[in-house]
This record gives structure tokens, sequence and C-alpha cells, in this order.
């Protein structure tokens, strides 16, 4: 028999319950960022150890993860966390956004709608909306306490100064329930109406940072803008998937020799339409 | 000019500033307990003792004294950018002049300095944010007083900027890239964003050259004739002074050591280290 070299999950039974006490704490104030006593992880700081020590202190036997690194499922990092996951608990993988219970993510919000029930944790690099304005911890926190987001909104108000538009690429700033800024996780603008009433209960972690936040379900969340220059998600009006033909979602952009193509970014969204596609053709006795 | 001289923009009653933790000796033995403003029993350094000042509507009340009087201090307390140890302020603008400002919440506080008050200190450094640009400068106080249209805090940035003779190329530069006179100028465009009251000035023209010095001084005249704003003006530069104030007060060591008309203060000084000051100008 194969010697247990680690508790379920990987942490002890006490350090799974600090990451939880956190994450209530989280829950309980919207947007808030909890400080929490950040472990060390076998995988370095800044490559997603805030997400994945959620992950780990949430999980159990029945669970189904999910791990996605900037949309896909197959990339290095994706795969190495998920494989420690199931590595300490054997609990089932999937790339299936509707069968997981746990998605962990980077840089993105799954194009397939959560549900009820489903956990969605982001990787964190810098949880600070206002670190860009006032690089002092001290200082910020004072600021949220005092809900004085000036610096948020500064922020924003040079981009159109300069460039004439907000060019917020990711981690564009929300206000939770009204009450605080939150840097969403470097997800694209595409993502951030995501969050608003979200089924699935959304949990943000930054382990270098050593702070853990959350958008509880349906909870309201808008985006920081202007009353001239309103929120606007990234434009891919008339954009194609060259794989799978989807419009309406979020794609990179190769470029090509030729010109740009686009593709999905979220690969298993890609495989589900290309599958459906098939199936449709199939039906329809089309490979005769 | 529609100043009312007899309104009183702005009172303090008997505001003290002391760092360390003070004894019984420096609490009750006066003066002559204190060597200038510190006590060699326990080491506290007492910055401002018990001053009350009154800044009417439209007039320039003019602080000198040399360094270490404790004239800044006066003001980083009324910019709640330090905290009193003792004494009241009254802004005739924040609740009728009923309230004190000094033990207002941290949030009334803020809605004071960004709408009340505007500061320009001696160092453009602490007073402007120098990577972002002129007019995002100016903006940030229309912002955090809850602007949130970018057209009108454009044109009202752009308007105040022309003002203070920023060139409207230059406009969307950083301060950073700025000469220090120009620095200065943005500094006094941001603090006259939201039409504050009452204007806080930490010696504007230290540190400036002669031609830009008139330049600046020049400025703060005119927007004080055209606006009537009330200003409290900061300098060890009587000569600034001189130009600028109607009122001035000596400071010493913490104390105000003589108080009245600036010209009655240069031409006829009655304590003796105003006298001092007095003769010792070029």
């Amino acid at each position: 028999m194969r010697k247990k070299l680690y508790n379920f999950a990987f942490f002890d039974e006490g350090s799974k319950r600090e990451v939880r006490r956190a994450i209530l704490k989280a829950v309980a104030i919207p947007g808030y960022q909890v400080p929490f006593a950040s472990r060390e992880m076998p995988i370095a700081r800044g490559w997603g150890t805030g997400g994945l020590q959620i992950t780990l202190s949430l999980v159990g036997r029945d669970d189904v993860i999910k791990v996605i690194d900037q949309g896909a499922d197959e990339s290095v990092n994706a795969v190495s966390i998920k494989r420690l996951v199931s590595g300490t608990t054997g609990i089932a993988t999937t790339e299936d956004t509707r069968e997981a219970t746990i998605i962990q993510s980077r840089h993105r919000i799954p194009e397939a709608p959560l549900v009820e029930g489903q956990i969605l944790v982001l990787q964190v690099p810098t949880p600070e909306p206002l670190r860009f304005v006032e690089p002092s911890e001290y200082a910020t926190k004072r600021l949220h306490a005092e809900k004085e987001y000036s610096g948020a909104y500064l922020a924003l108000f040079e981009e159109i100064m300069k460039h004439g538009h907000v060019s917020t690429g990711a981690d564009h700033p929300v206000t939770v329930e009204d009450r605080y800024v939150m840097a969403p996780s470097p997800i694209p603008r595409f993502d951030n109406p995501k969050l608003n009433g979200s089924r699935a209960l959304i949990l943000l972690g930054a382990g270098r940072e050593k702070k853990i936040y959350a958008v509880p379900p349906f909870a309201k969340v808008a985006s920081l803008d202007f009353e001239d220059h309103p929120f606007e998600v990234e434009s891919l009006v008339g954009k194609r998937c060259r794989v799978c033909g989807a419009t309406g979602v979020y794609m990179d952009e190769i470029v090509d020799a030729a010109a740009a193509v686009y593709q999905c970014n979220d690969t298993s969204h890609c495989d589900a339409v290309l599958k459906a596609r098939r199936a449709a053709f199939d039906g329809e006795g089309g490979a005769a | 000019m529609s100043s009312n001289f007899d309104a009183k923009a702005l009172d303090l009653r008997g505001v003290s500033k002391w760092y360390g933790p003070t004894c019984p000796r420096c609490r009750e033995g006066g003066d002559t307990a204190l060597e200038m403003n510190y006590c060699p029993a326990c080491g506290t350094v007492f910055a401002l003792r018990d001053i009350s000042l009154t800044l009417y509507e439209g007039e320039v009340l003019g602080v000198v004294g040399e360094s270490g009087s404790g004239k800044s201090t006066i003001l980083n307390c009324l910019y709640y950018d330090q905290e009193p140890s003792l004494g009241t302020a009254f802004l005739s603008s924040f609740e009728g002049g009923s309230v004190d400002i000094f033990s207002v919440s941290a949030q009334a506080k803020r809605g004071i300095r960004n709408s009340l008050l505007g500061k320009v200190y001696q160092n453009p450094v602490q007073g402007l944010k120098m990577r972002f640009s002129s007019i995002s400068n100016v903006a940030e106080k229309l912002i955090a007083a809850g602007q949130r249209r970018v057209a009108t805090m454009e044109a009202r940035a752009i308007d105040l900027l022309g003002h203070v003779n920023i060139p409207s190329y230059r406009m969307r530069e950083a301060p950073e890239f700025f000469s220090g006179g120009m620095q200065q100028r943005v500094q006094i465009a941001k603090a006259l964003s939201n039409n504050p009251p009452v204007l806080l000035l930490d010696e504007v023209t230290t540190g400036l050259d002669q031609s830009v010095q008139a330049k600046v001084l020049d400025l703060v005249k005119q927007i004080q004739r055209e606006l009537g704003i009330s200003m409290l003006l900061v300098s060890h530069d009587l000569g600034v002074v001189r130009m600028l104030a109607d009122r001035t007060a000596v400071m010493l060591g913490g104390r105000i050591v003589e108080e009245g008309l600036t010209d009655q203060i240069l031409e006829d000084p009655q304590e003796p280290y105003t006298q001092e000051l007095v003769h010792s100008m070029l």
C-alpha cells in the first residue's frame, strides 16, 4: 500500500481552518481585503499560491476541480496546480466548466455561465486597487476605511487625459455592494460584468500579498467609470473564432503574417462549441 | 470686492502641538521651565504653544518667524497633515463656524480638506502627484469632492492652469518635467480648483529665483483680489509678507510674540525679537 505522504489536500487541518476563517470574513464583508497567514507552498509566490490555498482549504472528497490559466486548461501552470490538488486529495478533475464544483482561474472568468453551488477561485497578484496612486499600505487601509476612492478614479481620469479613453487592459477596478472598491484580479474588462450578480461564489486570493477577498453570490458589482465616459468592455464586434466559429466571446488576437486572426481564449468553451456543432452535423446525417 | 472684514473666516483657539511625553514641570511651569521650546526635564519639544489666531474674510494674514518657530505646523494642523495636541479651530464655511474642525470624523475632515481648504506646500512634491499630468493633478480635488464628469473637470483644469500661465501645450505633461516655478503654479491651480474660501500658503516662493518669485507673488495677489479668498500666508521672508499680507503675526519658539497690521509691525516693531527680525531685512 502506498504510504500517505501528505494530509488530505496538502495542508494540516489548522492551516485550512485559518484560511477558511479568512474566507468567511471575506464573504461577510464583500470586497474587503482580509489579511491571512499565507502559507509556504510547493510553488513559488506569485504563481497562484493565493488561489491554491483557498482551493486546498475548501476542497472535499466529492468536489470536482477545474483549473484554468488565462482561459486555457492545458497550460503548464494550470496542469501543475491541478495535479497538486488531485495528487493530495484524489478527487476528479475536469475541463468542463459545468461539471466543476471548484474552478481555480488565473485572469479569466469562464464563458459558460456559472451556477449556484459553484465556487470560482481567482488568483490575484495585486489585491490593492489603490496601490498605483498610494504606495503605502497604512495609507490605503485608511482610504478604504474612510471610503475615499478618488485615487482609483484619478488613475482612470489620467488614462482618459493621456489616451482619450480608459485603457485598462485588465484589472479594471469595481465597487462591490456600493462600499469597497476592489481589484477584480487581472481579468479582461470583458469579464467584469460577469461579477455582477454572479450565481457562483467568487473568492480571490493573493498569496504573496497575504489577502483574501470575496464577491458573494448575487452581490452588486459595478465597474468604476465617469458619467461621460461609461464603462465599456473590449469590442469584439465582427470577430469570429477561427476554430469553432463562436462570436461574442473573449478572443485572443493572433497576429499572423497575413493578418490578425482570432481564437476563443476559453479553450473548454471552444471545445464545447465544436462538439455541439459536430453532434448537430452528425444528427442531420451530414457525415454521409 | 465683496469682502467683509468683520466676518471671521477661520478662528484658531488655544492650539498647541508638542512632541514628547510632557511632564508636570513643562505643563505647569510655563515659559520659565523651558529652554526656548524644549523641556530639559522630559525632552518634550513644543512646536505650538497656545496659538490663537483669527483670519477674517478676504484678508491675507502673514505668519513670519525663524525656522522651527512653528509657522508650518499651524498650516499642517489646519490641513490635517498633523494632529494638534490641544486646541480648537472653527471655519465659518463649515457648519457656520459652530463646530470644532479638529474634533469631527475622519470623513468630515476629508470633506473639509477637499472642498473648503486649499494648500500650497513649500515643496511641490508634497502637494502634487509628480507623475500624473497637470490636468489630473488639478482634477484630483474635484474628483475627491464627488465630481464625476470628465469634460467638466477637464475644462475647469484647463481654465485654472491657463490662469496660472501654464501654456496649453504643456498641460498634459506631468509636473516632474516642469521647472520649480511652474510646479508651484500648478500647485496654486490645484489649491484653487474647488473655490476654497480659505487658502493656506506655506513658503510659496522659497527656493524660486527672484523673477519667478515676483511672478508667483503677482499671481497670488491677483487671485486674492479677483476671488476675495482669505489666505493664511506663512513665510520667513518679510519682503513677501510686506507685499501680500494685510496683517502679520510674528512667531518665536511656538508662540505668537506680536500681531498687528503689517505696516505697523515693520515700521514700529515692539518686541525685541520682531525688532531683530525687521532690522535684519536686507
